[in-house]
């Protein structure tokens, strides 16, 4: 599968599994900035890592401090490969917005319906500068 | 670098302009790694400085030397010049997640930029000013530009109800007990994700430190911004004029066995012999509460430490006829400027029990701390920490 995506934040192209996470979640408290794991034990997907994933995000909660821990899993390299989010979210985001600021690379945030992001799951996804977000044939 | 951020976010939100704001909360200053120090340190190299009232969330060291941080050098350093940054950009030594209990409280129908969930929320429903959810970053940001994106909760379309939120099929003896607001801001919280609902079904105001629980718990569980109760909040006369004249898009009716599953929620131990420590004051603890939590130790031993986080705001009158002393000579732990669960404070403890009245720290200590929780009332919380084992009271729902 593959769709042309709406461009949230601009970044570099990247290339990872699929992580399709099943309910919201909050990056502070929820992720760790150190690891990328997923560190709430309430969330479906906990212990997952989300770091060269791309990472489909049905929504955020919790914590205003979302935008840090994303900032600093992009300064320690444990960033997502990419991310694709529903709706844009004000403060996951910036954390991406004030990394470009500093001057380090960061992953590109993209927009699609959530109603497509189970069909990724179990694919190598790639999303491209121009925000093509496509399923490489062949890869896991 | 301010001014860019502040605009690049307008345009991702679609904000067609710019408002003044009247004061902020930083969020900011909570090390989570270099990162975030380094950004600080670059806005003071650019000459930046806050021009609006900005008063300081939690950092991650206690300034206050209450308690001891187990935060490792570099580690140490990076967060010490962290909150040190933002003292140069002209913020408040605050130190706290309860900027609404320490003097900072904006006009009803002013507009800020706060950041800290429970702050945001207690700020849009019980102050009745109007701020978004400001990430950390944006907050700093709007601070030092004296401006915010104008969209999201500044309007005041977008603060009516859509959903009511029933609790009137709840006993009176639970919606009168202090379990009542942290239950149901979790529940509630995971029911209403980040649309706007009115709690309807509650009698008389529950008092502050019941509000700031309940907004913690839903900010938690969810993407709350902003709550009404019907007759208690300030932009809630009644049901009617918070739904602005529309029928609720949907409606909740709490039934006890609702609460009674959210309660169960908020616990992640199952059944455990013996706590190894308790923690409240999430948010930071109000004068009152630490009143409260003095009557209910009564002078007693405890077996488990008891850590209580409050702010800097608090410590002045806790000093006042050696109750400060008497607290500790318990064995409560006293954190201030900081908490247990943004920071490593309580050992490391594999297997750990911990036991909370705080719907925030059951939400959160699990992640951070890797101590499962038990959640309880204070009273039982306190009754706990003295036996060394689980003691609760059965309040049904």
């Amino acid at each position: 599968m593959s769709a042309a995506a709406e461009i949230l934040v601009p970044g570099k192209a990247g290339e990872g599994e699929a992580l399709v996470l099943t309910a919201p979640i909050s990056f502070w408290g929820g992720v760790d900035p150190k690891t990328g794991r997923i560190a709430d034990v309430r969330h479906p997907q906990h212990g997952e890592i989300i770091s060269g994933r791309v990472l489909f995000l049905p929504g955020t909660i919790g914590s205003s401090s979302a935008s840090a821990v994303l900032m600093e899993l992009v300064h320690n390299g444990r960033a997502p490969a990419a991310l694709v989010l529903h709706e844009p979210d004000a403060i996951l985001l910036l954390g991406l917005i004030v990394a470009r600021e500093m001057g380090w690379e960061t992953p590109t945030a993209v927009r699609l319906g959530r109603g497509v992001f189970e069909t990724y799951r179990g694919t190598t996804v790639k999303v491209a500068e121009d925000g093509a977000v496509r399923a490489i044939p062949g890869k896991l | 670098m301010a001014m860019r951020i502040v605009a690049e976010s307008a345009r991702l939100l679609g904000a067609p302009r710019l408002i003044p704001i009247a004061s902020a909360h930083i969020d900011g200053a909570l090390y989570h790694g270099d990162s975030g120090t380094l950004f600080a340190e670059r806005l003071i190299e650019g000459g930046a400085r806050v021009a609006v009232r900005s008063t300081l969330n939690v950092g991650a060291l206690d300034l206050m030397g209450c308690s001891r941080v187990r935060l490792e050098e570099p580690q140490r350093g990076m967060a010490r010049r962290m909150m040190e940054a933002y003292r140069k950009l002209g913020c408040e030594q605050s130190w706290t997640c309860a900027p609404y209990q320490a003097g900072h409280r904006p006009a009803q129908g002013s507009d800020v930029a706060w950041g800290e969930s429970n702050a945001v929320v207690f700020c849009n429903s019980v102050l009745g000013a109007r701020t978004n959810r400001y990430g950390d970053f944006l907050d700093i940001a709007c601070a030092i530009t004296g401006r915010a994106p104008e969209y999201g909760l500044h309007r005041p379309e977008n603060r009516r109800a859509r959903l009511v939120f029933d609790v009137s099929g709840l006993s009176a003896s639970f919606l009168a007990s202090e379990i009542a607001w942290p239950v149901l801001g979790s529940l509630y919280g995971r029911e209403v994700g980040n649309a706007i609902g009115v709690v309807t079904g509650i009698g008389d105001h529950p008092g502050e430190d019941a509000l700031k629980a309940f907004g913690a718990a839903a900010a938690s569980s969810g993407a709350v911004g902003l709550f009404h109760i019907a007759g208690v909040t300030p932009e809630a006369p009644n049901v009617e004029t918070v739904l602005a004249g529309s029928e609720p898009e949907a409606v909740v009716h709490v039934t006890p066995q609702m609460a009674a599953k959210a309660r169960a929620g908020l616990s992640t131990a199952a059944a455990p012999k013996t706590i190894d420590a308790v923690a409240i004051g999430s948010p930071h603890l109000s004068q009152a509460e630490l009143d409260m939590l003095e009557r209910l130790i009564a002078g007693r031993r405890l077996a488990v430490p008891i850590y209580a986080c409050t702010g800097r705001h608090v410590l002045a009158s806790l000093e006042q006829d050696g109750r400060r002393k008497r607290l500790v000579a318990s064995g409560v732990v006293i954190v201030a400027d900081t908490c247990v669960v943004v920071t490593p404070i309580m050992p490391e403890l594999a297997g750990g029990v911990l036991m909370t009245n705080s719907g925030k720290f059951a939400h959160y200590a699990p992640g951070n701390t890797g101590y499962a929780v038990l959640y309880a009332s204070l009273a039982d919380c306190v009754e706990s920490a003295i036996a060394g084992k689980p003691r609760f009271t059965d309040i049904a729902a």
